[in-house]
């Protein structure tokens, strides 16, 4: 078994702290937050995160995420 | 500036931020309010004492009584009478402003009256309900380099982020697609009205900041009012490979986008949703609480009365007691959400 797999790591999901298995991609993350992906951007460390590298982006230890959800409302 | 104008607008001029000459921009803006709900009534009412006179009010509803609990400019006169909220809120402002130069449009924005009804506004509000006009609103203010700044709200969460063609990244640059399949209304969800103003404001300041000249600041604001509260985000640069600014192709603007609506039989019409399937079972539930609703997997038949709503399972809509294409897609952005 990969050691590091194994260690959870901190990370920060809209000011609030949470932790996440090492490696978790932001794909993985949305999934576990059970967060409709279609209709949020996410931003990491500062930048939004492009849509179609949610899959390859691996939340590394401290990184800062917001999730904001786009509503139809009005 | 006359006189009574620069008692009027005192206590703006002497904020450093707008001046005398912010206020001067102001008063020669034109600027379209989209949708005249609750962000959009908000809107109307705080740009016209910021002093926007000039304002093009569109909307295709009328005012009922559930719609008072947060849309501050009407009341209940409007809703008894069912008055058209473009033109109820027109009658407020020049309550509040004498000289308001409020035009009220009634009617649903589509792409064959949008070039018409915002011809020459410097500026475009998002009050609308529904995805569909949005994505409108943005081919038109991309291809026209017009700013717009887009707001949503539902139950307590709401966001706000302008749009500056040119300067920012568009709308379909963060969000390329509308969403699929059932959606929270605020029909459905239910909604805290300080939210809306909350985010109408959001979007107001961010319209005087680029009205009176002065540099918006371009990020993404959401707001959570009852926990979680004020949080921003950085708005990414526009992507080269967005359809719309990027490419340039306005496919809502062209009407390919449209959901086309048919006249079905006497005092009915049909919605031909493109946005795939619904699952019925879990609007039922949503709609349980609003009125009689009966489903199965193949259909949903819910009473809004003097309408009745058959929702088909791959998205299609029959809306009988009415033959206004206009009052069936706002009753659909209303119950199912688009």
């Amino acid at each position: 078994m990969d050691l590091a797999m194994a260690n959870n790591v901190t990370i920060s999901v809209n000011g609030d702290a949470m932790e996440v298995p090492s490696g978790t991609t932001v794909a993985a993350l949305l999934q576990l937050l059970d967060v409709e992906a279609a209709q949020i951007a996410v931003e990491l460390d500062g930048n939004v995160a492009q849509r179609e590298r949610w899959c390859e982006i691996s939340i590394t230890r401290g990184a800062t995420l917001e999730i904001v959800r786009f509503v139809g409302g009005g | 500036m006359k006189e009574r104008d620069l008692d009027r607008y005192s206590r703006q001029i002497r904020f450093s931020g707008i001046g005398l000459s912010g206020q001067q921009r102001l008063l020669d803006a034109r600027v379209a309010v989209v949708g005249c709900g609750a962000l959009g009534s908000f809107q109307a009412g705080a740009l016209l004492r910021a002093g926007v006179r000039h304002l093009v009010l569109v909307d295709r509803d009328y005012v009922e009584l559930n719609n008072l609990q947060r849309q501050w400019l009407y009341d209940e006169e409007d809703a008894e009478c069912a008055r058209p909220k473009a033109e109820a809120a027109a009658r407020h402002l020049l309550r509040i402003d004498g000289e308001s130069q409020a035009e009220p449009v009634v009617a649903d924005l589509d792409a064959g009256n949008i070039g018409e009804i915002l011809d020459g506004v410097h500026l475009i509000l998002d009050g609308t309900d529904n995805f569909e006009t949005r994505y409108l609103i943005n081919d038109f203010a991309v291809q026209r380099g017009i700013p717009w700044i887009y707001g949503g709200a539902v139950g307590s969460y709401g966001i706000a982020m302008p749009i500056l063609p040119g300067s920012t990244c568009c709308f379909a640059c963060l969000y390329p697609q509308p969403p699929a399949g059932v959606q929270p209304t605020c029909e459905t969800a239910g909604v805290v009205n300080v939210l809306t103003s909350s985010i109408a404001s959001i979007q107001v300041n961010a319209a005087l900041q680029l009205l009176c000249g002065c540099q918006c600041d371009a990020c993404i604001m959401t707001i959570d009012v009852w926990g979680g509260g004020l949080r921003r985000v950085r708005q990414p640069a526009a992507r080269a490979d967005c359809e719309v600014c990027g490419l340039r192709r306005f496919s809502h603007l062209e009407g390919r986008r449209r959901v086309p609506i048919s006249l079905c039989g006497r005092n009915a019409v049909q919605i031909h949703s493109l946005r795939g399937p619904v699952d019925l079972l879990l609007l039922k539930k949503q709609l349980l609480p609003l009125g009689a609703v009966r489903a199965n997997e193949l259909a949903l038949r819910f009473q809004v009365p003097p309408y009745e709503m058959t929702i088909f399972h791959d998205g299609r809509a029959i809306v009988k007691g009415t033959t206004d294409a206009g009052i069936a897609r706002s009753l659909y952005a209303r119950y199912v959400g688009s």
